[in-house]
């Protein structure tokens, strides 16, 4: 038993800090540090950084242009990264899609797509979603119809995160009604620019706009596009959310998250001392700092065993059940610690540049925002009911 | 023991409840947080002419109620109906420490409220968070009159009131509780300045600024240096209110999400079928009855001795604190993706319940509290 990283481990991530220090603008990690509004352009801006030197394939192997990082270096990267406030990298393409087409595309496919992918060529969005089929994925109802070389699809996608900044949505289509709902789903690839594709948006509670409805009408996919073969679409859906399951547990985040509060509530002054000195806030803080310590070393566990050539099974629903319950917890502690200062929604103050002042501090308004928005957590990647579902058949064979 | 309403205000929870359910709606609700007013002034004009906002007051100042239980009844169809009209800032707040203080001259505004003049409680400043006692206003004697400089913050309806209860400091030092003031002061007084602005859970308040206000000598409310008591006292009700609305948001919310859940199917069946989700739900009933017990207890002692009523103050803020990020994050959660758009119904109620825990003091505050009362 050792807790701690190797030589080689250690000289890797001064490697990572060496190079954000040099290569991470202050002007991107001030505006996630601070919650201001991100835009696609900002993205785009940290993913071309990353892919000058060669890291921003981090889950691809080196012959795809990937890094080749185990578990372990992945891990130090992801650790590193969101404490220096670096964007997040956008998954879609990087972290879903890439995986499925090393594993099941065309060499074609291969050729065309991954390259593009890190090159910020193509924005890639998350077609699986439904009204109808949102924890029963294999409900989906979309249909593709085959004529000729090509697909006609019809159908309503939902929740489409940032689908609002991408041209091409991978997609999950019913190409068949026999047997059972998964033995008909069929993995397509979608330029959103064909005639027939219309993205609106959905406004959260928290008054952004981050996830959109994509409706197909009479759509022409060219049949190049499928991905794999026709009615096997959910073998490959299932291997994609394996992959978006990696860095589930979101130590990072609830980290970053955690130093946040600690700094918010060194500011906030209650009846005349800062609130961190008041023993009710102090206990709370305390509580989610242990939980967040026991969860890092489970998570870290997990980690050991993927590099050591482990597949991680449920242990993924434990982590995804105990990461965002930590995060929510964090996330709530938060907006209470800014006060009366939850209140006010001064949206246009998180824009940068923005000539509109917040009202109160200026982490008011992002604490309360992330607390609304940080409900997602539990709902989607598989809701925190459906993870303990799995946990109850697979681990405890209920 | 009796638990029943009396008759009178049976018919007030009957025909209001009938009144919002028949005229609130969420387009209304959005357009009032975008208009300039901050709030529906069709809505206001409603309960005006209903005498919902004379239900906040005794009859000994005009009104016909002003018992805790009438402060529950009206507050729980507000929340139930998720609106947001400034019947806290001008009715229980404003109003009601005018009634409390004011001269017979300054008590005619009461009668004007009643008929839906809107004032404002301007009181918070920055700093304070929930500590009543914190306010570094400053009065200071001005020939026979006064000169007001200091910073409210996060003044409820500020955009739309037409002058402000404001309390100041004429003695002692910031969070002493003696040497404070009360003043009605014009909205459109030299000095007074307003930035307004939306608030999460809709409706509008504003950051008053008083730079130099000079008002003449009846502008003071009350007896000078002692208002702390009636400020106290009128938190109370306006707690015991906000309370009484959290426990109709409340009610709103379960029946949202348990139409859901019968609605909802996933894997072929409604989803409130899923044993995992009927217990969670019961457990929000459970919570919501103990809310409604909670706000029980308050309005039946906001009449009581000071510290018997500020202990149920603390307590109910405080149970109801942590009812409401239940019952919030449970409708989210059984609701899924839908349940966290802006556009469907429950959007609205949970911001607006989540928001009552910032508003006189949270959770964390009022267990604190508690104890130290409990203590003394
Ligand atoms: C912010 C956000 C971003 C998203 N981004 C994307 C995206 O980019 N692409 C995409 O395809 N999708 C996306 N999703 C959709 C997400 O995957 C779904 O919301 C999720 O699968 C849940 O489906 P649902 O919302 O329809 O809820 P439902 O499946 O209807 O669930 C409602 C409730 O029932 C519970 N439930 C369901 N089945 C069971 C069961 N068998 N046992 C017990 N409880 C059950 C759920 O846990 C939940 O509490 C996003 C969702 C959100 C909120
Ligand atoms: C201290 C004590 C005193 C008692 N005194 C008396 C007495 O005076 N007279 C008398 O007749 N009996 C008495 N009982 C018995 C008591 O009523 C039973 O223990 C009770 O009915 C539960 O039955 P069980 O112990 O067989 O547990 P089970 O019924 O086997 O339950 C085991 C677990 O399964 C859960 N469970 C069962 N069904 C469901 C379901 N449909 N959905 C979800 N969960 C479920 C239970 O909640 C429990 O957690 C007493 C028990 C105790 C512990």
């Amino acid at each position: 038993m050792d807790l701690t990283y190797t030589d080689d481990q250690k000289a890797f991530r001064d490697e990572v800090r060496t190079f954000l220090n040099d290569k991470l603008p202050s002007r991107l990690s001030g505006k996630v540090a601070s919650g201001k509004r991100l835009t696609k352009a900002d993205y785009e801006e940290w993913h071309a950084i990353l892919n000058e030197r060669g890291w921003l394939g981090v889950t691809w192997p080196a012959e795809f242009g990937g890094t080749g990082w185990d578990a372990v270096q992945r891990h130090i990267f992801e650790e590193e990264t969101t404490r220096a406030h670096a964007p997040r990298i956008v998954p879609f393409g990087l972290n879903m899609l890439g995986p499925v087409l090393m594993k099941y595309g065309s060499k074609a496919q291969q050729d065309h797509y991954l390259p593009r992918i890190l090159n910020s060529d193509d924005w890639w969005c998350q077609g699986y979603s439904e009204p109808g089929a949102g924890s029963d994925l294999a409900a989906v109802k979309t249909t593709a119809v085959r004529e000729g070389d090509h697909y006609i699809v019809n159908g309503q996608k939902t929740w489409t995160t940032l689908g609002q900044y991408a041209n091409m949505i991978f997609c999950l289509v019913r190409t068949s009604k026999e047997g059972k709902p998964q033995e008909g789903i069929s993995f397509l690839l979608i330029d959103m620019d064909s005639p027939g594709v219309e993205v609106r948006p959905i406004v959260l509670i928290d008054g952004e706009a981050e996830v959109n409805e994509v409706w197909l009408q009479d759509v022409k996919v060219p049949a190049e596009n499928l991905v794999g073969e026709e009615n096997r679409g959910w073998t490959y859906a299932k291997y994609l959310l394996t992959h978006e399951r990696t860095n589930i547990a979101g130590v990072g985040f609830a980290t970053t998250a955690l130093e946040n509060l600690r700094r918010i509530a060194g500011l906030e002054q209650s009846s005349g001392k800062p609130l961190i000195e008041n023993p009710f806030f102090a206990a709370k803080l305390a509580q989610v700092e242990i939980d967040l310590m026991a969860m890092a070393t489970t998570n870290l566990r997990t980690i050991a065993a993927a590099a050591a050539g482990q597949a991680p099974g449920a242990e993924s629903s434990m982590l995804k059940i105990k990461g965002t319950v930590i995060r929510q917890e964090i996330n709530a502690l938060t907006r209470r610690a800014v006060g009366p200062y939850a209140l006010p929604f001064v949206s246009e103050a998180l824009d940068e540049g923005s000539n509109v002042d917040p009202v109160g501090p200026d982490y008011a308004l992002p604490a309360t925002q992330a607390y609304f928005n940080n409900r997602k957590l539990s709902i989607y990647g598989g809701s925190n009911e459906v993870q303990r579902q799995i946990i109850s058949k697979a681990i405890l064979e209920l | 023991m009796n638990f029943q309403l009396t008759e009178e205000r049976q018919m007030l929870q009957d025909s209001l409840r009938r009144y919002l359910a028949d005229t609130v709606s969420p387009e209304m609700l959005a357009e009032a947080t975008e208009s300039e007013a901050g709030h529906s002034e069709t809505l206001w004009s409603g309960l005006a002419e209903m005498g919902v906002i004379g239900a906040l007051f005794s009859e000994h100042d005009g009104g016909f109620g002003g018992a805790g239980f009438d402060l529950a009844v009206v507050f729980e169809e507000t929340g139930r109906a998720g609106a947001f009209e400034p019947l806290v800032a001008s009715g229980v707040l404003a109003g009601g420490l005018i009634a409390a203080r004011g001269s017979e001259a300054q008590k005619a505004r009461v009668e004007d409220i009643i008929g839906g003049a809107i004032l404002g409680f301007a009181h918070s400043e920055p700093g304070a968070r929930y500590d009543l006692d914190h306010v570094e206003t400053k009065a200071t004697k001005d020939g026979a009159g006064w000169r007001l400089d200091g910073r409210k913050t996060v003044v409820e309806h500020a955009g739309a009131a037409e002058a402000f209860v404001v309390s100041a400091r004429t003695g002692g030092e910031t969070r002493d509780a003696e040497g404070i003031s009360l003043f009605l002061v014009p909205a459109d007084a030299p000095g007074l300045t307003t930035r307004d602005y939306p608030l999460n859970g809709g409706g509008r308040a504003g950051e008053v600024t008083l730079e130099g206000v000079s008002l003449p000598g009846d502008a003071l409310i009350g007896a000078e240096g002692d208002a702390f008591p009636a400020i106290e006292e009128a938190a109370a009700r306006a707690t015991c209110a906000i309370c009484a609305e959290a426990l109709g948001l409340m009610e709103s919310i379960r029946a949202l999400t348990v139409d859901y859940l019968k609605q909802r199917k996933q894997f072929g069946q409604p989803i409130g079928k899923f044993q995992a989700l009927q217990h969670r739900m019961a457990d929000v009933l459970i919570e919501i009855e103990q809310a409604r017990s909670a706000v029980i207890n308050l309005a039946g002692h906001l009449a009581a001795d000071r510290v018997t009523r500020e202990r149920h103050v603390s307590a109910t803020k405080n149970l109801i604190g942590r009812a409401g990020r239940l019952v919030v994050e449970e409708a989210i959660q059984l609701h899924g993706g839908i349940g966290m758009t802006e556009e469907y119904a429950l959007g609205h109620l949970a911001k607006r319940l989540t928001m009552v825990d910032h508003r006189f003091g949270d959770t964390d505050h009022h267990l604190e509290r508690f104890i130290r009362l409990s203590a003394a």
